[in-house]
Order: C-alpha cells, then sequence, then structure tokens
C-alpha cells in the first residue's frame, strides 16, 4: 500500500520541466498511426469474419454465424484443389528463385567483374515492369513457342518475378557480412570451398530464408501473371478471381484465413525470439 | 542498389568488396545459371512482345491466327483506341500514390522515430503493416467490396452525415479502384520511408530543436530530405504496379469509366484473342512506366536508386 503510494508520489512530484511538455501535437501522429492500421486491418477481418458466415450461394452478405465451414474446408468444389496447386507452384518455385537468386547475390557482393552493371539492370528491369506486361511478355513467348499452359509455364513465370527479390534480399545479408571471417578461414587451412560452407553459408542462412519466404508468399498470392501463364491450370488467387463473378464460396475465406493466422504466427515468432535473443547476447554477464 | 534495395539493405552500405584473385572465374559459375534464366524467361520474351505487337492477322485465318510482319500500325490503332484506358492507369496510378504517400509517410515515422528504441514494438509494427499480404489480394480487395457497399457502414455513415448525396454511390466508382489500389499497395511504401527513416540520426533532429528550428521548420529541412530515398523507392514501388493492375479495377469498378489499360491487355488476350494489340498496349505500359520512372529518379536526385 505504501509502496503505492510513493510511487504515486514520486510520479507527481516529478519536476515538470525535467520532461518536454507533453503537447496536443504530438499526439497527432500516434492517433493518425492508429488510424491507418486500423485501415490497414479492417479488410482482413472482413475476409476472416465472412470465413464464419452461414453463407449461401455468395458469401457478401451477413447472414449467420455458423463453424460449418471451418468444419469442412474443402467442402466447395475446386478450393482444395486450387490451394494444393498453389502450394505446390510456391514451393517448386520458391526452391528453383532462392537457389538461383542466392548464387547471383553472392556473385554480386563477392565478385568484381566486367558487366555488373548490366547485371544489376537485368535484375532490376523484372521489378520495375507491371505485372500485366510480364505476364503478356510470357504468354506472347509461349504461343510463339507453342508450349502448352499449365503448371510448368506457371513455374517458369513465379521463379522470373520471384529471381529479382531473392537477389535484393541475399545480398543485403552478404554485404553485411565480414569478408575476414572468410580470411580467418583461409589462415587455417581452408580450402575456397571449406570456407564457404562451413563459415560463409551458414551466416547466410538468416538471409536466404527471408528471401524464401519472400518468393513463396509473392507465388502463392499471385494472380496477373498466373492468370496469362496459366491456360486451365488453376491456382488458389486464379480460382478466388473467377469465382467472384458467381460468388466466392466462404471456404476461400477458411484457406486465406488460416494461411494469415499460420503467416502471422510465424513471423511474431521470430520477431519475439529474435528479440530475446539480441537481449541475452546484449545483456551484461551477471552470474560467473 | 536498386529500388528495392532501400528495403532491405539499410545497414549494409554496399561497401567496395577486396577483388578476388583466386577463383578468377568462380562468378561466372554462381551468376551463369540465373542470368541464362533471366535472359530466357525475361529479356526473350519481351522480344517475343515486341515481335508480336508488329504481327497481321493471316489472311483468311481464324481467329487469333497472326503471322510476322512489321506492322506498325498496331500502335498508332492501339492508342487511338484505348488512349483513356491509358491515361487512367497513370491517373489512378498516381492518385493512389499520392494517397498512400500521405497515408504511410506518418505511419512509418511514427514506426521509425516514435518507437525508436523500443525493437520489440518496432518489429511487431511493422509485421502489422505486412499482415495484410498474409491474406488473398484477391479476397482483400472482395472486402473493400462489401465496406463501400450501397447498404454497408461507411455508405450509410456518409449519407447520415450529409459528406455525400442521397443519391451518389462509392461502389463502382473511380473513387473506390483508387481506394482499392491505394489499400493494397500501402504497405510498399511504408517499408522503405520505414528504413530511410531508421537509419536518421536523432542528434540532428535534436539539433534542429537547439538551433531553434520549430518542430515543422526541422521536419522540413532536416527530416523530409533525409528520408527521400525511401520516399523515391516508395512512390516506385506503389505507381508501377498500380499503373498496371487490373484486379482493383476489375473487381471495384464499373464498365465506363474506371476502365484502366490492365483490363484492356487482358480482355484482347483472352476474350477478342487481339494478341498484337494487346502486345502493343504492353510495350506502351512497358516504355512509359520506364521513361516516367527514369524521369522521376533523375528528378529526385536519386540516381544510385538504380
Amino acid at each position: 500500500m505504501t509502496a503505492v503510494l510513493d510511487r504515486v508520489e514520486a510520479t507527481t512530484a516529478a519536476p515538470p520541466a525535467r520532461r518536454p511538455r507533453r503537447r496536443l501535437g504530438d499526439l497527432i501522429v500516434p492517433v493518425f498511426a492508429a488510424l491507418a492500421f486500423v485501415y490497414l486491418m479492417v479488410p482482413v477481418a472482413y475476409t476472416v469474419m465472412f470465413s464464419f458466415n452461414d453463407a449461401g450461394k455468395t458469401n457478401l452478405v451477413w447472414r449467420g454465424f455458423t463453424l460449418d465451414n471451418w468444419r469442412n474446408p474443402c467442402g466447395a468444389p475446386q478450393v482444395c484443389e486450387a490451394f494444393a496447386n498453389s502450394l505446390q507452384v510456391g514451393v517448386v518455385s520458391t526452391l528453383v528463385a532462392t537457389a538461383l537468386g542466392t548464387l547471383v547475390a553472392i556473385a554480386l557482393v563477392r565478385f568484381r567483374f566486367r558487366g555488373r552493371a548490366l547485371t544489376n539492370l537485368l535484375i532490376f528491369l523484372p521489378m520495375s515492369t507491371p505485372e500485366v506486361v510480364l505476364g503478356a511478355a510470357l504468354l506472347a513467348q509461349f504461343l510463339t513457342l507453342r508450349v502448352p499452359l499449365g503448371f510448368g509455364t506457371v513455374v517458369a513465370a513465379h521463379v522470373l518475378f520471384c529471381i529479382s527479390f531473392v537477389v535484393v534480399t541475399v545480398k543485403a545479408r552478404v554485404s553485411s557480412l565480414d569478408p575476414a571471417l572468410e580470411e580467418a578461414a583461409a589462415d587455417l587451412y581452408a580450402s575456397p570451398w571449406q570456407a564457404f560452407w562451413r563459415v560463409t553459408f551458414p551466416l547466410l542462412i538468416p538471409g536466404i530464408a527471408a528471401a524464401a519466404l519472400l518468393a513463396f508468399s509473392l507465388s502463392f498470392d499471385d494472380f496477373i501473371v498466373t492468370n496469362f501463364t496459366s491456360g486451365s491450370y488453376t491456382t488458389f488467387p486464379k480460382f478466388v478471381y473467377v469465382s467472384a463473378t458467381r460468388g466466392i464460396p466462404p471456404q476461400a475465406n477458411v484457406i486465406s484465413s488460416f494461411m494469415f493466422v499460420l503467416a502471422l504466427a510465424i513471423v511474431v515468432l521470430v520477431q519475439v525470439l529474435g528479440y530475446a535473443r539480441s537481449k541475452r547476447l546484449r545483456a551484461p554477464r551477471t552470474t560467473q | 542498389m536498386s529500388i528495392a534495395a532501400a528495403l532491405g539493405e539499410s545497414v549494409s552500405g554496399d561497401s567496395a568488396p577486396p577483388p578476388r584473385r583466386t577463383a578468377q572465374r568462380a562468378h561466372l559459375v554462381l551468376l551463369g545459371p540465373g542470368l541464362i534464366y533471366l535472359v530466357l524467361f525475361f529479356v526473350v520474351p519481351v522480344g517475343a512482345l515486341l515481335a508480336t505487337s508488329l504481327y497481321v492477322p493471316v489472311p483468311g485465318g481464324d481467329v487469333g491466327e497472326y503471322q510476322p510482319a512489321l506492322h506498325w500500325q498496331n500502335y498508332t490503332d492501339a492508342i487511338a483506341q484505348f488512349w483513356p484506358a491509358i491515361l487512367r492507369s497513370f491517373w489512378f496510378a498516381f492518385l493512389a500514390t499520392v494517397a498512400s504517400l500521405v497515408i504511410g509517410y506518418p505511419l512509418a515515422y511514427a514506426i521509425a522515430v516514435r518507437a525508436r528504441g523500443r525493437k520489440l514494438l518496432q518489429g511487431l509494427l511493422l509485421v502489422l503493416v505486412v499482415a495484410p499480404f498474409f491474406t488473398s489480394f484477391i479476397l482483400r480487395t472482395i472486402a473493400w467490396k462489401q465496406i463501400l457497399a450501397d447498404d454497408a457502414l461507411v455508405v450509410t455513415l456518409l449519407h447520415w452525415l450529409h459528406l455525400l448525396p442521397a443519391d451518389e454511390r462509392l461502389t463502382a466508382t473511380p473513387f473506390a479502384v483508387v481506394s482499392g489500389l491505394t489499400y493494397n499497395f500501402l504497405p510498399f511504401m511504408v517499408l522503405p520511408i520505414f528504413a530511410a527513416l531508421e537509419r536518421l540520426d536523432s542528434r540532428l533532429l535534436e539539433a534542429g530543436a537547439d538551433l531553434y528550428a520549430s518542430p515543422t521548420t526541422t521536419f522540413r529541412t532536416v527530416t523530409w530530405p533525409l528520408s527521400m530515398p525511401g520516399v523515391v523507392a516508395g512512390t516506385l514501388l506503389v505507381f508501377i504496379p498500380a499503373a498496371g493492375d487490373y484486379v482493383n479495377a476489375s473487381l471495384l469498378g464499373n464498365n465506363t469509366n474506371t476502365a484502366m489499360v490492365g483490363q484492356v491487355i487482358d480482355a484482347r488476350f483472352f476474350k477478342v484473342l487481339d494478341y498484337p494489340t494487346a502486345a502493343s498496349l504492353s510495350v506502351v505500359l512497358m516504355v512509359a512506366i520506364l521513361l516516367l520512372v527514369g524521369a522521376y529518379i533523375r528528378r529526385s536526385g536519386t540516381e544510385d536508386l538504380l
């Protein structure tokens, strides 16, 4: 009790001159930011909410709460097939794009060579080309060569737009590494090959993992490029877009909400663990 | 440094690495697969797109049959017919970019400057910024349609406040399309601005205050110029996808005054099988964006973004 009173006294007795006076203007930015977060979250909340809708034919109007959609996520025709296709495309494109992009990133940071500027331009251009142009160009190519559209062409397209993002993400990690580490390995008689696999690569793993996650999320949610390169092959976003005209089944919201919760849980966990680790590393050692 | 590099490379500084003497050819092995892929699936397809844009129909052939030609008139025809959609795409993308700058800058400022020093809070707020990306892009856009629907809360409230005339609606209007574009690409604006503001030395702001600058003056002369690389990267990351997008226009718009060029390209390809027109419109869009982006980067004095 006295402790509480003491604390109250302490806060009220704090000399006002020490702290800068809280002005009303200081609140504008936080309040605005809070409103912006509401703006960002409302459509997400809608998506999740409508996964519990007792929807009839169309899932646009609220008709009452039900758990049926969650109990039976594959209840609507084609939903789970499209979802499984998206997972497949996502995994294969991520593996290929991450492998190719990581190699390019290492070369760009660690080697000086002629044509570096051209390489950078080649990485930059796909990122600064709108998806509809990428899709149209790939479709023009596939039509010219009479390549049948399907899983293969979708993966080829996804790898293309993922590579640049992988290069950029991994490059950041490579250039933050201290070259002295590799030199130390060389001093200890490691071959360049050993030095790479024993020293450099383990240090690159967080960057490569981040790049892979980015590539997967780009691929999994892509609609425009997929629409141009898929023919009759259906991915999850394409399924949702195509069903929009006649009504999206609530099961699509279930799958999307599930992915949302899963991804959010992973990312928040990574943040919290990373924070805890950095705190532990920085903490002075009190025990011997 | 590339545009997106500003997202991730805030800490790296891209210092020149020591040149390697050993393994002279190693870089070719590393670069080879990736670059060959980009050539095969980007450079060659863009070439195919250019070629297709000049094709002519096979005389007496079926719909959708074309043969190689150098029919430059495809371009003038496409532009003459579809210039409103082209201009509208750039106009909508511009409005969405401005709107997301207005919303995104204070948000990035709040996270980078106001939450400075609280690493966990910053991390979690950034997760919230990108969290919408964890749900489906199309479902989020459908959610906007529901939010802006005639009998929904927003429109009812605006009618009640007489901010929107009783006979007007939000759904299927240019406003709906631009707000959908703004919503969907806003995180791309926030992240690079955050990265730029995060690097900002708080002592500079204190110095501004010590020299009797008002908070507004400090912002105008210190914070804003130093956050410019983030602003440039963010505006490009919003403008480019917004200009080519057609999901928002087709789900939130109408058939008369919201058509964007992406919709036209998609319809020409799939509904009319008019590949040359679709290809020439794609080339026009790509060239226009590259010219605009080049001029913008030059003007804003951030050439090192490329």
